[in-house]
């Protein structure tokens, strides 16, 4: 009689093995690919400075890329794609209204310090776009805290924008307040609405939460990124808003959803706390990274000095992600338990 | 509620190697290894406390009538706690004493200590006040110990550029931990 032969779970065959050619050009250039729509809509928002502040921090990016690694012969780090994505990251995050000068100072930062001094990509322990923001943020806080109202016409560009190298800049008059800026000074609420369709004042790509959750979704569904990490930051700080919102009205006067939409957080959670080079490689060190970026945010957003913490709370994150890996290693198969 | 925030300002907000620049030199010097870095932690958390309260007792009852000899009988009392670490260390676990090496006596010129008792009696914290502001401040030390060992382990594998490789890579990382410690600025403050 013959016994019915068992399926194998793995099955082994030589090569040659089918390719899926996903290079580091390809994850880079999709990302970039996911926040066209973004750089879109803050140029439609902003008019021509967010154009603007965008090409100087690449060009930042870029250049400092192309001189730290003139001598390098193989292989190209220049047309790998991720010199142009933290530039297109970093101009991001800035705000609209930032001199020129400072967008590319901004770039050169995240490119020598947050990425070449550690040996280039895939070495680097902080994000190299949060670098370069948070040197700009401890070094020119009043400039980087300044923001302006969207929809002030294709062509517009503030007078800041145009300052000269290590000049006071012209002051412009009009300045508007973030959502978040409302929520923690003048304890007011925006309508979610404006949040979800970007008609707020904030950062260049931080304002249309609706795109910004498409824009992950995308990107989750192509699998650029591990799905747990943004989710797990998401789920962490709509839960701390929802309890803070429900225990402490005074102070938190954002409930969960509006904290999500509001600021920098969705970014933050779906292009910074995603970026595999800076982040746990464990799914419990992603879930334990993501706890704490969210946490973290919700701490120095309602009990902090500042309106926003996400960029703080990734670095933050970003420090602690050897240890994370470290202790959350799967146990080797068949080893001790 | 006061103590909580008091130990949490001297170990986040206020940490005292990574917002003021003190105790660097064990930071830099023993954050090689972590097991060592997290030992070299509680010996200065130790320290710090013995400190603290001797430091109120001699204010309280000998400083106030001689408060000129305040500088040296601090200075007095962290060297011979440092002392009483050290012969512990040295009879309990002789390999730590190793692996800690100079920097084990080195914790007596660790500014960290002087300030912390210097602060104490500038702010006129009481004796309870005090001993948690010295277990926070350790409890920082530790904190920023731990988290440098655990990126310099990494760093030491990786391929950091042989120009900036060593103290030079220690100080760039030294300086992004401390720009985003920034962002505790403020914390609990409104």
């Amino acid at each position: 009689m013959i016994q019915p032969q068992p399926t194998p779970n793995l099955v082994l065959t030589t090569a040659p093995f089918l390719r899926e050619g996903t290079t580091t050009p390809v994850l880079m250039n999709r990302v970039t690919l996911a926040t066209l729509p973004i750089i879109g809509f803050s140029i439609y928002s902003f008019g021509l400075k967010a154009l603007l502040v965008l090409l100087a921090s690449v060009l930042g990016c870029l250049a400092t890329e192309a001189l730290l690694n003139r001598n390098r012969t193989e292989p190209k780090s220049l047309l790998d794609g991720s010199a142009l994505l933290t530039g297109v990251l970093l101009g991001l995050t800035l705000p609209p209204a930032i001199p020129l000068w400072l967008a590319i100072l901004g770039g050169m930062v995240a490119i020598a310090l947050g990425k070449w001094v550690w040996g280039g990509l895939g070495s680097n322990l902080f994000n190299p776009a949060l670098v370069g923001r948070a040197f700009l943020q401890t070094s020119f806080p009043t400039v980087m805290t300044t923001w302006t109202d969207p929809f002030q016409g294709w062509g517009h560009i503030a007078k800041p924008n145009l300052a000269l190298p290590l000049m006071q800049g012209a002051v412009d008059g009009m300045t508007a307040a973030t959502p978040l800026g409302m929520a923690k000074f003048d304890h007011a609420t925006t309508a979610m609405d404006l949040l979800f369709l970007g008609k707020t004042a904030g950062s260049l790509g931080e304002t249309c939460a609706g795109l910004l959750f498409l824009c992950g979704l995308w990107l989750a569904y192509k699998k650029v990124f591990d799905w747990r990490l943004p989710v797990a930051t998401l789920l962490t700080a709509g839960l701390f808003a929802a309890l803070l919102h429900g225990f402490f009205p005074q102070r938190c006067v954002a409930g969960p959803v509006a904290m999500l939409f509001s600021g920098g957080l969705l970014f933050g959670a779906v292009f910074m706390v995603t970026d595999p080079v800076t982040t746990p490689l464990t799914k419990k060190g992603m879930w334990i990274f993501g706890f704490g970026v969210g946490s973290l945010t919700l701490l120095i957003r309602v009990f902090g000095g500042l309106p926003e913490g996400v960029m703080f709370s990734i670095l933050l994150m970003n420090a602690v992600t050897p240890l994370i890996n470290r202790y959350t290693q799967p146990r080797v198969f068949g080893g001790a338990r | 509620m006061e103590l909580l925030w008091i130990f949490v300002s001297a170990c986040v907000i206020n940490n005292f190697t990574l917002a003021y620049f003190l105790g660097l030199c064990p930071f830099f010097g023993v954050s090689g290894r972590l097991d060592t870095a997290l030992k070299m932690g509680v010996a200065n958390t130790f320290v710090l406390t013995i400190t603290s309260v001797c430091a109120y007792l001699l204010n309280t009852y000998f400083l106030v009538y001689v408060p000129y000899l305040r500088l040296i009988s601090y200075i007095f009392v962290i060297a011979s706690t440092v002392q009483l670490t050290e012969m512990l260390i040295k009879k309990m676990s002789p390999v730590l004493f190793k692996a800690l090496g100079i920097f084990l006596p080195l914790i007596t010129t660790n500014c960290a200590i002087l300030g912390l008792a210097l602060f104490q009696t500038n702010r006129e914290y009481n004796f309870v006040e005090g001993v948690v502001f010295a277990l926070g401040a350790g409890a920082g030390l530790t904190l920023a110990l731990v988290i440098m060992a655990g990126i310099r382990r990494d760093t030491e594998l990786s391929n950091v550029q042989d120009l900036v490789r060593g103290a030079a890579m220690n100080f760039f990382i030294a300086g992004i931990l401390s720009m985003a410690f920034m962002g505790f600025a403020g914390l609990f403050s409104s």
